[in-house]
């Protein structure tokens, strides 16, 4: 049964584009794509060991312009300027976890605000390198052999690999003795100690891996987009993630792809049924009725009532 | 051998341990009490790094513990419990053993990005210990329940699980007997017993007289930050100076 639902998406998936002619709703599942991987990275961090980053836009942001900026200024290909987008934002993820060794809620939070302010204003301001507020246009798309991945269908399986590659990076993190040392942290810090994890490698090492798949985004983001300015450093993206997380379930494997994807189509379904002020008073409705009734999340709410039919 | 020589703890103008000295007799039961502020808790607290003394030093076999952090000293095989119950709230009694045995495993990050077969074969006989130290508690019949819905007397069984689950070489307790009823202690003490056998040596903080008197090969006794006497438990329980500053006048019967 598991197994016949997991081949039928799997299917779904991988036909998607031949079923979905209609080349702005493929745009709206590329973006979805690209915040599940966002949304995932978040996760590892709130949803397994409890911390609060919301400066994650800052990594996203890191990876963009990184991947832009090599391949506009040194004209390095795609396929080096993804794995150094994400090596970059991992640098930044651990001056960041080593910054929050002794900080926990509330302070990491105000730690990775202020993180994020900063490398947002030297987006602002370095102007020779970025291009300032203008932004640097003209990202190539990336080039596979021959062929260019300029299309929408080409981008959607760029993406669709991504997306499984960062999943299935998050499932063997969270299912190993690394991912219940997070959970530990998350549960009881003391305890966790006690029974010898140290607690603050994991953290450091789990929000590299959050900035590098963070980054990783990002650079899919530039690549698509083909252009990068000091609007992915914006906190609605930041917020965007926590909310997705949240929505879809903390601290679960498939909450963030979830929420990922609700919070992506939803604002773009909306803003085809109404007016402006409309769409963003049905949002806000709809988040209050989602915490309100399902205050874990979705996907642990039908966890639970599948679990109870049996 | 756990040593502790010297240790000084003092909060501002307060002092909790004066010039505390006592060392622990490998393979014994060894319980320190004292009247509430002795600074049991407090000596305990130093020796697992969860406070830096003042004074003095803690050493392990000769080697010191002093200003480690407490995972570090948790991997030289000196593990503690909590005085209040302390258990991972929202995983299972099953999972809250198997995140015990942290120290037991040893996957790195590429390893287990790996996923190498050895990876797999890791992860069953680590779920097998598991299981078997929650049968050694007696909570197989509460493996899938989430800890924090277990009752309280059951919670502190799996706190005990998760830190034999470490594999410690000393493990101290504090306060194991605390709000359990009078079967559910005479089960703890007879746990505490059967763990000393396997090896391990046991420091434990405990209020209640019969529990430490039934269980323990030695006795430390503290008092206003000073250990005032210590021996076996017939002879602390004759020491003129425990009674008197102590178990007050009436202790005779206890």
């Amino acid at each position: 049964m598991k197994r016949a639902v997991g081949a039928l998406g799997a299917a779904a998936l991988l036909t998607l584009p031949l079923w979905l002619a209609n080349a702005y709703h493929l745009h709206v599942v590329i973006m979805a794509g690209i915040f599940t991987i966002l949304a995932l990275s978040l996760n590892l961090l709130l949803g397994y060991t409890g911390q609060l980053s919301l400066g994650h836009a800052a990594f996203f942001g890191i990876g963009a312009y990184t991947s832009a900026l090599l391949a506009l200024k040194l004209g390095w290909p795609f396929w080096l300027g993804l794995p150094s987008a994400a090596a970059l934002a991992g640098v930044a993820g651990w001056a960041i976890g080593r910054l929050a060794l002794k900080v926990r809620g509330a302070y990491f939070v105000l730690v990775t605000i202020s993180f994020a302010g900063v490398i947002s204003l030297v987006s602002l301001n370095w102007i020779e390198l970025t291009n300032g507020p203008l932004g640097l246009p003209g990202v190539p798309a990336p080039e596979l052999g021959p062929w260019s991945l300029r299309t929408k269908t080409a981008y959607y399986y760029l993406v669709l690999v991504a997306v499984a590659l960062s999943y299935a990076l998050c499932r063997r993190l969270v299912r190993s003795r690394i991912g219940r040392a997070l959970v530990a942290l998350r549960e009881n810090e003391a305890l966790a100690e006690s029974i010898g994890v140290d607690v603050t490698h994991y953290l450091v090492l789990v929000t590299v891996v959050s900035a590098a798949m963070a980054g990783l985004g990002g650079s899919l983001y530039a690549h698509y987009t083909r252009f990068v300015s000091p609007e992915v450093f914006l906190f609605t993206y930041t917020v965007t993630m926590v909310i997705m997380v949240v929505a879809g379930g903390k601290g679960t494997l498939a909450g963030p792809l979830v929420g990922a994807v609700l919070f992506t189509v939803l604002p773009e379904a909306l803003r085809a049924a109404a007016s402006w002020q409309w769409q963003m008073l049905a949002y806000g409705v709809l988040l209050v009725a989602l915490v309100f009734f399902l205050p874990r999340g979705i996907v642990p709410r039908l966890a639970a009532a599948l679990a109870d039919r049996r | 051998m756990l040593a502790v020589e010297n240790l000084a703890v003092r909060f501002g103008g307060v002092t909790a341990l004066e010039r505390v000295s006592f060392a622990v007799r490998p393979g014994s039961i060894t319980s320190v009490i004292g009247p509430n502020g002795a600074g049991k808790t407090t000596a305990f607290n130093a020796i697992t790094g969860y406070l830096r003394p003042t004074g003095g030093r803690v050493t392990y076999d000769g080697a010191a513990l002093t200003g480690l952090r407490p995972s570090a000293i948790a991997r030289r095989g000196i593990v503690r419990t909590f005085q209040k119950t302390s258990v991972f709230p929202t995983l299972s009694v099953h999972d809250n053993v198997l995140t015990g045995l942290h120290l037991r495993s040893s996957a790195g990050f590429f390893a287990v990005l790996a996923g190498r077969r050895r990876l797999a074969a890791e992860e069953r006989a680590l779920a097998a210990e598991a299981a078997d130290m929650v049968e050694f508690v007696g909570l197989t019949h509460r493996r899938p329940e989430a800890a924090s819905a277990l009752p309280y007397g059951e919670q502190r069984l799996v706190e005990l699980a998760v830190a034999l689950a470490a594999r410690p070489r000393v493990l101290l307790l504090d306060e194991p007997g605390a709000g359990m009823t009078g079967a559910e202690k005479l089960v703890v003490s007879s746990l505490i017993r059967r763990v000393r056998d396997q090896g391990v040596t046991v420091l434990l903080v405990e209020h209640d007289m019969r529990m430490v008197m039934g269980i323990s090969d030695t006795v430390i006794v503290l008092n206003g930050g000073r250990v005032i006497a210590e021996g076996a438990p017939a002879a602390i329980q004759a020491h003129p100076e425990v009674i008197r500053a102590y178990l007050g006048a009436s202790a005779g019967s206890a």
